[in-house]
């Protein structure tokens, strides 16, 4: 089974007169169905990383193989593409498009990828929606909803075009305690029920080593990388 | 393409009052470039109108452009003939039967032979010089305009026949003669004849009305000893934009001088040309200035958005996309500003036409502003205005799609 993500010697650095090392000398290999956790303390490069892991941000030197493709020579407009395909992000905040319903919100990356018509697009964004609890609000818009529930209509949205690997920036750092744990367990069923990868950036421990990969960062490298106890 | 569209409208959409600013100077900026280009268009056509109406869209007359080749020419390689001079100046346009005979056989219009001649009308002591016009009447009716003009008598008088002459009211003024009055005619080889005046024309154009005279060409031909001889060709055409073929044809063929209404008046269309482009550079104008409130509005949403931007980025939308997200916007205020200023344009055009008022030169004539009513107009005020829609969105999405997504992204969180 090959790797889906290989990365090899990342290396990012932020141009500046005083040049700032953001993520250094990273090598791992991620495979499928694999549930890990990036830590480490502020600024230790945590996000930075999963950027390039998730063909936002393009390394200073290194190489980065994603499904065994050099993501290198690629334009602009192929790693877009890849994105929409193959990545399924969640970020912080939800970032949901505030003009649009909740509903419209999951189709779109299906509208972008446009692979299934208008019709499916829109029984799978509720069947999704469904998965997640969220049935009743199809029709609502983001701001009419809880934190909680925006967190999972933007993992309903990252699964849209059913990506095999899914990328997640500190999901429950802005839920209580309760939302937390409802959305950990979702990504965890994603991983268990759907066989998707998902890797999660966080600095709560205590959902790390429920996780069952820890890599942890400082300064930018990789300190340990060990499978944890799980769950 | 349609997911880019639903999103630009939506975005549109939530900027109601900003979004109608700049609909509406477009439209206002349509709308105006319309009605000035109507007026514009207008004036230039009833200007050319009234040009091409008094006067033939092609005259040949008996002149010739090039001397005429003499047999010693076409002889001899090395002849050179130069200063020729006929023995006697019998001029006019040869065998003018066959001539306008050719010619209707394929002219698209109308034509009508006459004989121009200098005389002086001479009317109690009074000489007033002329240029006299010979003409069938039937025939110069359809070519000339004058007939409309006549404010007393009328044109149709000359076809009775008879030593009849219709003049100026001008020079009619300066003779001291009026209607039924008979004036001498005196030739310049000094031939005199006596014409009763059976009508006076007003074209409005003082060289005419103070110094042509019409009588029969008969009489024409007799007045100057110049039996069956015609020196001018004046024809009307169905379309006078086909003038300067029906020139070339002609002159190729009869080898005089035929000139087109558009030759004739270079200079004066040379100047409509440049008050076209004057007209241009004001719609231009007025479009640039259009175009900053696109500018604006756009340039609003980018930086408003520059989080949803992120979100579609890393979704896996490519900056192509964002682009043309954000010249769409452009675009839709620029089209929306268009089918409105349409309205406006249609509405301004209207009020003006309808608006009337009097000459005060002569405090009689009531006249209407020339309108030209042009699809042309409304397609040419909307392709400025959607330009200039494209330009000004295409700014702030330039800057928008190169936006890095992670910068948004870090800041956010």
């Amino acid at each position: 089974m090959s790797a889906l993500v290989e990365a090899e010697g990342l290396t990012r650095i932020l141009p500046a007169a005083v040049p700032v090392t953001l993520v250094e000398n990273v090598t791992l290999s991620i495979a499928e169905r694999e549930f890990i956790a990036i830590t480490g303390p502020s600024g230790s490069g945590k996000s930075s990383l999963l950027y390039l892991l998730g063909l936002l941000d393009r390394p200073t030197s290194g190489r980065l193989l994603l499904a065994g493709e050099d993501t290198a020579p690629m334009d602009e407009a192929t790693r877009a593409a890849r994105r929409l395909a193959t990545l399924g992000f969640v970020f912080q905040f939800h970032f949901l498009l505030p003009e649009f319903t909740v509903g419209e919100n999951v189709e779109i990356p299906m509208r972008k990828l446009a692979r299934l018509n208008r019709r499916q697009m829109r029984d799978r964004a509720v069947e999704l929606l469904e998965a997640l609890g969220l049935r009743d609000h199809v029709d609502k818009h983001p701001d009419q909803l809880s934190g909680g529930q925006r967190q999972r209509v933007a993992v309903a949205r990252a699964l849209a075009n059913d990506p095999p690997l899914v990328l997640a920036d500190e999901p429950t750092g802005s839920l209580d305690s309760q939302s937390s744990e409802q959305v950990f367990a979702i990504l965890a069923g994603l991983v268990r029920e759907r066989g998707k990868t998902v890797v999660a950036v966080t600095h709560d421990l205590a959902m790390a080593a429920r996780m069952d990969r820890r890599i942890h960062l400082v300064d930018g490298r990789v300190v340990s990388d060990e499978r944890t106890a799980g769950p | 393409m349609r997911l880019i569209l639903d999103i630009a409208v939506t975005h549109i959409a939530g900027r109601g009052r900003q979004t109608l600013v700049a609909v509406l100077g477009v439209a206002v900026g349509v709308g105006f470039s319309i009605a000035m280009a109507a007026l514009m268009q207008g004036g230039q056509d009833d200007f050319v109108a009234r040009l091409v109406d008094t006067m033939p869209h092609v005259q040949i007359t008996d002149d010739r452009r090039t001397s005429s080749i003499q047999p010693a020419e076409t002889a001899f390689d090395a002849a050179a003939i130069s200063g020729l001079r006929p023995r006697e100046d019998r001029r006019g346009i040869i065998n003018p039967a066959a001539a306008s005979a050719w010619l209707e056989g394929w002219v698209p219009g109308r034509l009508a032979v006459s004989l121009n001649t200098q005389v002086v009308v001479r009317y109690l002591g009074r000489d007033v010089g002329a240029s006299l016009v010979g003409v069938e009447p039937r025939a110069e009716r359809a070519v000339s305009p004058i007939v409309a003009d006549f404010v007393a008598g009328s044109f149709a008088a000359l076809e009775a026949g008879g030593t009849n002459v219709v003049i100026g009211d001008s020079m009619a003024e300066r003779l001291g003669a009026r209607l039924g009055d008979t004036v001498t005619l005196v030739s310049a080889t000094g031939r005199t004849r006596d014409f009763r005046i059976v009508g006076l024309f007003h074209t409005g154009t003082t060289a005419r009305d103070e110094r042509e005279a019409y009588v029969l060409l008969k009489n024409a031909q007799i007045l100057a000893e110049r039996t069956n001889v015609i020196n001018e060709i004046r024809i009307k055409l169905d379309d006078p934009g086909t003038a300067p073929d029906v020139a070339r044809r002609a002159e190729a063929r009869l080898g005089y001088k035929a000139m087109s209404w558009q030759e004739a008046n270079e200079s004066i269309l040379e100047a409509l040309v440049v008050r076209n482009v004057i007209m241009y550079t004001v719609v231009s104008a007025i479009m640039l200035v259009a175009g900053f409130g696109i500018f604006n509005i756009v340039s609003t949403i980018t930086h408003e958005k520059s989080r949803d931007i992120a979100i579609m980025k890393s979704l896996g939308f490519s900056e192509g996309d964002m682009q043309r997200l954000f010249v769409l916007e452009g675009v839709a205020i620029g089209a929306a500003g268009s089918a409105l200023g349409w309205l406006l344009g249609f509405a301004l055009v209207y009020g003006l036409s309808q608006v009337r008022f009097e000459l005060t030169s002569t405090g009689q004539e009531i006249s209407g502003l020339p309108i030209a009513w042009s699809l042309l107009h409304y397609v040419i005020a909307s392709g400025f205005a959607l330009a200039s829609a494209a330009v000004a969105g295409y700014l702030p999405a330039r800057r928008a799609a190169r936006l890095n997504p992670v910068d948004i992204i870090r800041g956010a969180s």
